[in-house]
Formats: C-alpha cells, sequence, structure tokens
C-alpha cells in the first residue's frame, strides 16, 4: 500500500510514472510482502524535476524504477524485485533452492527479451511488415512459454502466488492489449496460448487490478506511436 | 565417494562459458569440459540442444544431469550452490549493484563493440564512442578498488572479462581505439590484475589463436583495414 513509506519501520520511496510496466512490478513485490512506501511520480509533464531525481538517483541509465531504501537506489525492475525479496523474507518471490532460482531466472529473462522489449520496441516502428515480423517472433516465444506454463502444472510460474516469472510476464495483461489495438498487430490468441489466456485471469484477480487502467494506456500509445510517425513522415508544404 | 556430476558445455573463444569455468575454478570445484561447435548449428551437440532447446547456445551447467543456462544465472546458481569464496557479497544493496553492473556490462558495453565492428559506416562512430562512455563509467565504478569486487574477484569482475581480454584484442586487430590508457588509468590496472589471477589465467583462450580467429572473423564480415 503507498503510504507514509515507512516500510515496517524503514524508509521506503519508488520513484516511477503511472504507465510503466517496469514500475509496476516493483509496486507487486513491494505489495506482496507488505511493505509500506511512498510513492513518487517522476511526471513527463514535469520535465525539470523529473531530470534532476532521475540524475541524482540514476544517473547511469536515468530511467524508472528507482528504489529508495534506507536513502539507497536501487535500479532495474528484475534487479529491484530480488532486492526486495532477499531484504523482506516473507512470502517470497523467488524459490529457495538455487537450480529452481536459475529457473525462474531464465525464464523472466526469456520474457523480457522476446516479447517485453519487443512490444516496447513496436510502438517506435513505423513499417507495418516489420511490425508484423515482430509480433509473429512474440506470439512464438509466447508460446514456448505457454508450453512452459503447462509443464509447470501450477496455477502460476510461482506456483499458488506470483513469482519472479508471473512479475516479469504481466506484460501479456493491459499493455499487451493496448499495444496489439493501438497497432493493430496480434500478439496473443486464447486458442495459440490456453494457458496464457487462464494465467492472465488468473494474475489480474491476485493483484486485485492494480495495472494502469486500458484506456489510459491506449491514449497514451496511440499519443507516442503517432509521434513517431509524425517524425518519419515526409514534411508537407 | 558423494562426487556430483559437474559437466560444462562451453567454446574456447566464448567470454560467457570462460566466466563459467572461472567461477567454478574459484570455489574449487572440479567439472569436465565438452567443446562445442558454436558456429555451425548443424554440428551442435545433442545434448546442447538437449540441454538448452531454446537458445542453443554456450554456456551450459549440467550439475546432476540438470541444466543451467546464461552465463550471469550460471554464476549466481554457482555461488548459491558452493559457498566458499563468494562471488557475491552478503548485503542486499551491494549484490543489487553488482547485480546492476554485470547487466551493464552485457547489455551497454558489448553491443556497441560488435556495432563498431559490423555496422554501418554511420553507426560506427557513435558505437565506438558509445563503447568508451562504458568504459569511462567501469573506471568510477572501480573507485579505486583493486577489483570491482573489493580486495577479491567478484561477479562484476567476472563479467567484465571481456573487457580485460578480449576488448583488447580487438582493439589490436582492428586497430579501433576502445580503451586508452591514459583517460583510464584505473581500469587498464584493473585488466592486468585480472588476467594474471590464478583462477582466471587458465581460463583465458591462447591469445594467438584468439587473434587469428579475430582477423579471420573480421575479414569474413567485411572489415577492411584501410585506416
Amino acid at each position: 500500500m503507498a503510504g507514509h513509506g515507512n516500510g515496517n519501520g524503514e524508509e521506503v520511496k519508488l520513484l516511477g510514472i503511472w504507465f510503466s510496466p517496469y514500475v509496476r512490478r516493483v509496486v507487486w513485490a513491494l505489495e506482496l510482502k507488505g511493505i509500506d512506501y511512498e510513492w513518487v511520480e517522476l511526471s513527463f509533464r514535469d520535465p525539470k524535476n523529473r531530470s534532476r531525481s532521475l540524475l541524482e538517483h540514476n544517473p547511469v541509465l536515468k530511467r524508472v524504477p528507482v528504489l529508495v531504501h534506507r536513502g539507497r537506489p536501487v535500479v532495474e525492475s528484475l534487479v529491484i524485485v530480488e532486492y526486495i525479496d532477499e531484504t523482506w523474507r516473507n512470502n517470497p518471490v523467488l524459490p529457495l533452492d538455487p537450480y529452481e532460482r536459475a529457473v525462474a531466472r531464465f525464464w523472466a529473462n526469456f520474457v523480457d527479451q522476446k516479447i517485453t522489449e519487443v512490444l516496447i520496441k513496436l510502438l517506435s516502428l513505423t513499417d507495418k511488415t516489420q511490425m508484423e515480423e515482430e509480433a509473429k517472433q512474440a506470439s512464438k516465444a509466447l508460446e514456448i512459454v505457454d508450453r512452459e506454463l503447462k509443464a509447470k502444472g501450477k496455477k502460476f510460474f510461482g506456483g499458488e502466488t506470483i513469482g519472479l516469472v508471473d512479475i516479469a510476464l504481466s506484460i501479456v495483461t493491459n499493455w499487451m492489449e493496448a499495444i496489439e489495438e493501438v497497432l493493430d498487430v496480434r500478439i496473443f490468441d486464447s486458442r495459440t496460448h490456453p494457458l496464457i489466456a487462464q494465467w492472465k485471469t488468473n494474475f489480474v484477480e491476485f493483484v486485485r487490478h492494480n495495472l494502469p487502467p486500458k484506456d489510459g494506456l491506449l491514449r497514451f500509445y496511440r499519443r507516442y506511436h503517432q509521434s513517431k510517425i509524425a517524425s518519419v513522415a515526409p514534411s508537407r508544404l | 565417494m558423494g562426487e556430483e556430476e559437474l559437466k560444462v558445455l562451453g567454446a574456447w573463444g566464448s567470454p560467457f562459458s570462460r566466466r563459467v569455468e572461472i567461477a567454478l575454478e574459484l570455489k574449487g570445484v572440479p567439472f569436465q569440459y565438452i567443446e562445442e561447435n558454436v558456429f555451425d548449428e548443424k554440428l551442435k551437440s545433442p545434448l546442447l540442444l538437449k540441454c538448452n532447446p531454446v537458445h542453443r547456445k554456450v554456456p551450459v551447467l549440467l550439475h546432476d544431469g540438470k541444466p543451467v543456462v546464461e552465463s550471469l544465472i550460471i554464476l549466481e546458481y554457482i555461488d548459491e550452490t558452493w559457498k566458499n569464496n563468494p562471488i557475491l557479497p552478503p548485503d542486499p544493496h551491494r549484490r543489487a549493484q553488482a547485480r546492476f553492473w554485470a547487466h551493464f556490462i552485457d547489455h551497454k558495453c558489448m553491443p556497441p563493440v560488435w556495432t563498431a565492428l559490423l555496422g554501418s559506416v554511420e553507426e560506427r562512430e557513435k558505437a565506438v564512442e558509445e563503447v568508451r562512455e562504458c568504459l569511462k563509467t567501469l573506471e568510477g565504478v572501480l573507485d579505486g578498488n583493486r577489483f570491482f569486487g573489493g580486495e577479491t574477484i567478484g561477479l562484476v569482475d567476472i563479467a567484465a572479462n571481456f573487457i580485460a581480454y578480449w576488448l583488447r584484442a580487438i582493439q589490436e586487430v582492428s586497430g579501433l581505439d576502445f580503451m586508452n590508457e591514459d583517460q583510464l588509468p584505473l581500469l587498464t590496472k584493473w585488466c592486468e590484475e585480472f588476467v594474471s589471477c590464478n583462477v582466471v589465467k587458465e581460463h583465458l583462450p591462447p591469445r594467438d589463436k584468439l587473434i587469428t580467429f579475430m582477423k579471420n572473423w573480421l575479414s569474413a564480415n567485411g572489415w577492411s583495414w584501410t585506416d
């Protein structure tokens, strides 16, 4: 629960932005563990403040999320989630067994590389053929994940509760749906990805709909994509 | 008895598979090394394809028949399984920093090196500059320490093996100036310290073989030395 940032006795701040899938991951990890934190929105509408904050807390990559705990920053969403897991030991997000941890890290990386990053890249593409090719690759990757989930035979990759892989896979919920709609591409298909279909329902319910609203994402992504198209279109006199 | 079966599927020239060797050496864990042909899909072993069906790449660590893939993931697995000579510190914040820098090396430092060698003419100059910026950042991270891990090598040092050895070979072969020793005194010293470490020096590819390989590889990829 975003609150006073007591962090159960310690100062916890999360610097983020409402639409970012990477930031939301950290929110879920904090909420899963019942950690009280202060949310700081670094809006694009306040660029000077945003720049200053990012420069101070994440000088190398200059992006959100940034978790500030006891005054010290942690960056990169999956690194932050592991940090949270190691600092607050209740409701673990990673399994205890080293082999299972390695497997979880592998699939989280796979999802990010083959699906999350592709989705984000799609928004910057203007060539329809290229877009469809990338979407096709992402869909194939999602099939692999679907098979893995089937082999797992549980509600989530984390078992009965969400784990690291589920947190990464969250991209297929509102974000993917919004991007598919804005770009008119198809990646997820309930027939090709039947287990992911069920997983989506379970996931959204588990995080109690704590997701950026889809209509907000639609508006935001539409504007973003339009700006990309405009920057490559020949100027008209 | 009770000797666990440990195999490493690797490639002699791969910095990634060498990282795994260094970590196992550091922990004093014996393993069987299996050389894979990574350039010809048809020559990849059935074992490799079985252990890493998704990416079909080395390194793979096979521990009692269970495969672990991706070098940084393997390093963490090794550290969690064999507790002596830890490569990650106990403090969560310092662990997060180490993970951040290891990923920085793989995702920010390395890709522009390949762009500088294989990209279009316009991309190359920018890529060289990007590499220089990354190295400058790493110089700052060293902050006067002997190693990124402090007094002994850690996750970041092992991840940076590419910089200590491969990058310098690439410089020599290509003539591109990524690492200026005058501007990066700490990093330059670190390179020398790192490659001299006992646990490292056995796990570097033979220099001549690497240089020859790179010359051939660059030629095959259209590199011209007319500078």
